[in-house]
């Protein structure tokens, strides 16, 4: 008979997490966190950067209730890693979208989006969504859920090292 | 030149390499003109050769072991034994030459098709492939020659990487067949069909046919989310020459930490399902999965970040705080 594996997915409510062990080095060289722990000390869509490489970055948002209106010079992504979430997107109209194009991370849109509407998708736990360069988009979460964030560093970005990493 | 166990010998500059049943030996000359050599299991060499030759030398170092490897310069490659071992560089019995990255590559491409016997698949886990040892025993070039699988802007985009099916040769792995392969709902407007997109990553990586190498699924600028699934050891100890990021995204990985020129100890890193942790740019690590696991190896391919690494300007640690 075939073993049966159990396959370990966290949660916000029920996550186990790791650690650094040291021998010979600073543990704050390893930026370690854990993306539940974060969501559990953040306010509903605040985009807390837990992941940095030059300009680009993966930030932990709690999703709870709506957000406001986001939009986007570059192609950003969304995954969950648990809960559901409901995204909705509008075609910008062109004096609501960012003016820089080389600007980089999520902005406010500055009023209530205007344009067509595209459509929506909902996305549960290891659901990925394409959060399209250009479009409004505005989460829907009517219980909390933890999304990553896969973009460039904005002025949107929160960062909170001390906070969030292993220290010692 | 085929020896008396079947496998061509290969040589390369000033190394040489043969393989027996069990046994891939390297032999090389010291900087005094005295012989050396060195002595790996078959399975685990050709485990780190097929990554080394997936990869196209990857980024920064690929040790094969504490004492072989190779360390890729973008456009040449160097091949090393001893060079990054403390006691060996000590002891001056080291070798390391600079290759064009086209002639060393032939001669990996070669080795690895004659030193695969049929029964192996060096990407495999260790449980869901059949025996590397033995006298040559035929190839198995369907599966040393898997095209990596990069997404250009999304998985499942018309047009970009597929999403992974039964009919299309990629079953639910043993080890994930409780992952959920539900689908999100996804309601586009009549001609937004191609940008309302999302698709189920958990799935996707359920059904990846391979261990410890990385597909493309989402792409911003140069920025490339890498998933992949994880069992048993990573078969290199990778010395990257950036820093590197690891999303755990679910079960556990251990990760062995040393330094990069000495293969000192430098840390454990227990990474468990939401973990997040950066590998600094001065560090070898390898990883321990004890159950097939979904990793998230978190790239950044700025072409400039090659030049930022040569001038120094890369920074070693990932963030000061």
């Amino acid at each position: 008979m075939a073993h049966a594996y159990k396959t370990r997915f966290g949660a916000l409510d029920d996550y186990d997490k790791g650690r650094v062990e040291p021998v010979d080095d600073d543990v704050r060289h390893y930026a370690f966190s854990n993306c539940f722990e974060i969501a559990n000390n953040s306010q509903p869509y605040e985009k807390v950067v837990f992941g940095q490489n030059q300009e680009y970055v993966l930030e932990v948002v709690r999703a709870e209730g709506d957000s406001p209106w986001y939009t986007c010079a570059h192609d950003e992504f969304a995954l969950s890693m648990d809960g559901e979430a409901e995204i909705h997107f509008i075609d910008l109209d062109a004096s609501q979208r960012v003016q820089d194009k080389e600007k980089e991370g999520a902005i406010l849109v500055s009023a209530e989006p205007k344009g067509p509407v595209m459509g929506w998708v909902k996305i549960g736990r290891g659901h990925q969504a394409m959060l399209p360069a250009g479009a409004a988009y505005q989460f829907r979460a009517q219980s909390p859920a933890v999304i990553i964030m896969q973009t460039c560093k904005g002025e949107l970005s929160i960062e909170r090292w001390a906070d969030i990493c292993q220290s010692a | 030149m085929t020896n008396s166990h079947g496998y061509q010998d290969f040589t390369l500059g000033g190394f040489g390499f043969t393989r027996d049943e069990y046994f891939c030996h390297i032999t090389w000359q010291t900087h005094d003109g005295r012989p050396m050599s060195h002595t790996m299991d078959a399975g685990n060499y050709l485990r780190a050769l097929m990554r080394d030759v997936a990869w196209g030398f990857f980024y920064g170092w690929v040790n094969f072991d504490d004492v072989i490897g190779t360390v890729n310069h973008y456009a040449t490659v160097d091949l090393f034994a001893g060079a990054y071992n403390g006691a060996m560089k000590t002891a001056g019995i080291d070798r390391l030459e600079n290759f064009p990255t086209d002639d060393i590559r032939q001669v990996f491409e070669a080795m690895l098709a004659d030193w695969t016997n049929a029964d192996f698949d060096p990407f495999a886990a260790p449980q869901e492939t059949g025996s590397p040892y033995g006298p040559k025993n035929g190839d198995n070039m369907p599966a040393i020659t898997r095209a990596r699988e990069l997404a250009r802007r999304c998985v499942g985009l018309e047009g970009d990487l597929a999403l992974r099916t039964d009919e299309s040769g990629a079953p639910v792995n043993r080890a994930f067949a409780d992952v959920p392969q539900d689908k999100p709902e996804i309601h586009a407007e009549p001609g937004y069909e191609n940008q309302v997109h999302a698709f189920n990553l958990f799935a996707f990586l359920s059904r990846s046919q391979v261990t410890w190498n990385p597909s493309f699924t989402s792409v911003v600028k140069n920025s490339f989310m890498c998933p992949t699934t994880e069992e048993h050891i990573l078969p290199i100890i990778h010395g990257n020459d950036r820093v590197e990021w690891f999303f755990q995204m679910c079960d556990e990985i251990h990760w062995d930490c040393a330094h990069k020129d000495t293969g000192e100890p430098l840390a454990r890193v227990i990474m468990k399902a939401g973990d997040m942790a950066a590998m600094p740019a001065y560090c070898r690590h390898q990883g321990y999965s004890p159950k097939r696991s979904m990793l998230l190896v978190w790239e950044n391919g700025s072409p400039t970040l090659v030049d930022d690494i040569k001038s120094g300007a890369a920074p070693e640690v990932p963030v000061e705080f």
